[in-house]
């Protein structure tokens, strides 16, 4: 890879007076997809700003009726924390499918959903609980901030600082993994609040969405026979060497169906 | 422009000047001369990079040496004891035979050790489901998960 100047702030400020300085800086979290890049060249930035070293990033909390997760915390602390696991064990067991033990060690959720890969795991996951998305500037749905393949609401140099999860009454993510990657061919996550069911599918489309007809369907009667019937358009799905966009579409209803029966 | 890192690997103290875009496992092989760590894929698949950074396994060829500042490292070179015990998993590869051509070996037992601290008593299932990160081209997995499930079980037990 290309060399860069390497920074490691230890302040939330500092690091966003770094990347407004320099639009050449790139923001580092886990480094898991980013040090890839670079090393194939995709990227060539400036300086990193590594986040690693701001404390106020990391850890798992409750606040009230929201989950509070810090954008550095890992994968496997996401996956291993107790607080979580008692109040949102579908989230937890999500972290703990996500790549491999090394990966999770490393891997954060503020890094995964920053860089939105369209097979990312928790793109799902937050949309499916109805996440906010907290930055150094403001707070963002997380309906609102998938924009595409790749691409979300970020302004340049903004800062994810965490994301906060609503406690919903029950939640599951199924997967259907890459067996070399171990992405997500298709990801579907199920969660159930006091006012409707909400379903979020990631690995399908160009970034995370929603299936709005078996949203309504399930906050109706929730059971597998209720999305027996619904129809999953593959015209807008990836179609790639691993998997048709008629397969995607598929396999998205069947990993619907199989998370709800695992209710 | 060269960084001074310093850091602990294998419980000495050790420092060097490298660029920021070196990798740890760089700093470790070209530096250090420790050569047990082995770069197979470069590319975060294969797991024969494996080290434990503030004792948690992780692939060093995906990590900056300059990531690694002021942690504590620990590589295949520093698990048996000085005298030359080996470590109950290190010991048990040898005993179920979990490697042939040895490549992956570092990699593996080093995985192998991270897994066993978090799993007591480890079953088979979830040996072959922590292992999806380190691939052999050899043995099948057969004894290395044999290896795993026996070293944990051990460890468990008080044995190490």
């Amino acid at each position: 890879m290309e060399n860069f100047g390497y920074h490691a702030p230890t302040k939330i400020a500092d690091a966003a007076q770094l990347a407004e300085a320099n639009e050449d800086a790139k923001l580092m979290a886990g480094g898991m997809t980013l040090l890839p890049t670079l090393k194939q060249r995709l990227a060539a930035p400036s300086d990193l700003i590594d986040l690693a070293g701001i404390a106020d990033l990391r850890g798992v909390c409750r606040d009230g009726d929201e989950i509070v997760i810090g954008a550095m915390t890992t994968h496997a602390e996401v996956h291993e924390s107790a607080v979580l696991r008692e109040a949102i064990a579908g989230l937890a067991s999500l972290a703990g499918q996500i790549g491999d033990p090394a990966v999770r060690h490393r891997g954060t959720i503020g890094g995964s959903i920053a860089n939105a890969d369209p097979a990312a795991d928790y793109p799902a996951g937050v949309l499916g609980h109805g996440a906010t998305i907290v930055t150094n500037k403001r707070k963002i749905a997380a309906d609102d901030f998938f924009l595409g393949l790749f691409e979300t609401a970020l302004e340049p140099g903004e800062i994810i600082t965490g994301v906060r999860f609503p406690i919903p009454v029950w939640s599951t993510y199924q997967k259907l993994r890459h067996p070399a990657s171990g992405y997500a061919v298709v990801g579907v996550c199920i969660v159930q609040t006091k006012t409707g069911v909400r379903v979020a599918v990631t690995g399908a489309g160009p970034s995370a969405f929603r299936m709005a007809a078996m949203e309504e369907a399930l906050t109706k009667d929730f059971s597998v026979k209720s999305i027996e019937g619904i129809a999953v358009a593959a015209d807008d799905l990836n179609n790639d060497i691993h998997a048709s966009a008629a397969y995607r579409a598929h396999v998205v209803s069947v990993l619907a169906k199989r998370a709800v029966a695992s209710r | 422009m060269l960084i001074e890192v310093n850091m602990t690997v294998n419980g000495r103290a050790v420092s060097g000047k490298v660029e920021a875009r070196a990798l740890l496992v760089d700093f470790i092989r070209d530096h250090l001369r420790l050569t047990g760590t082995h770069v197979g894929c470069d590319t975060t698949q294969c797991g024969c990079c494996t080290v434990h950074v503030d004792g948690k396994a992780v692939k060093s060829c995906t990590m900056l040496a300059v990531q690694a500042k002021g942690k504590n490292v620990v590589t295949i070179e520093g698990l048996a004891s000085a005298d030359g015990t080996l470590h109950p998993v290190q010991e048990a590869f040898r005993e179920h035979h979990g490697l042939q051509c040895g490549f992956c070996t570092p990699g593996m037992v080093m995985m192998g050790v991270d897994i066993c601290r978090r799993h007591p008593n480890a079953d088979e299932k979830t040996v072959r489901h922590e292992l999806e990160g380190n691939i052999c081209r050899c043995t099948g997995y057969q004894g290395i998960v044999e290896a795993i499930m026996d070293a944990s079980a051990k460890m468990a037990g008080g044995r190490a």
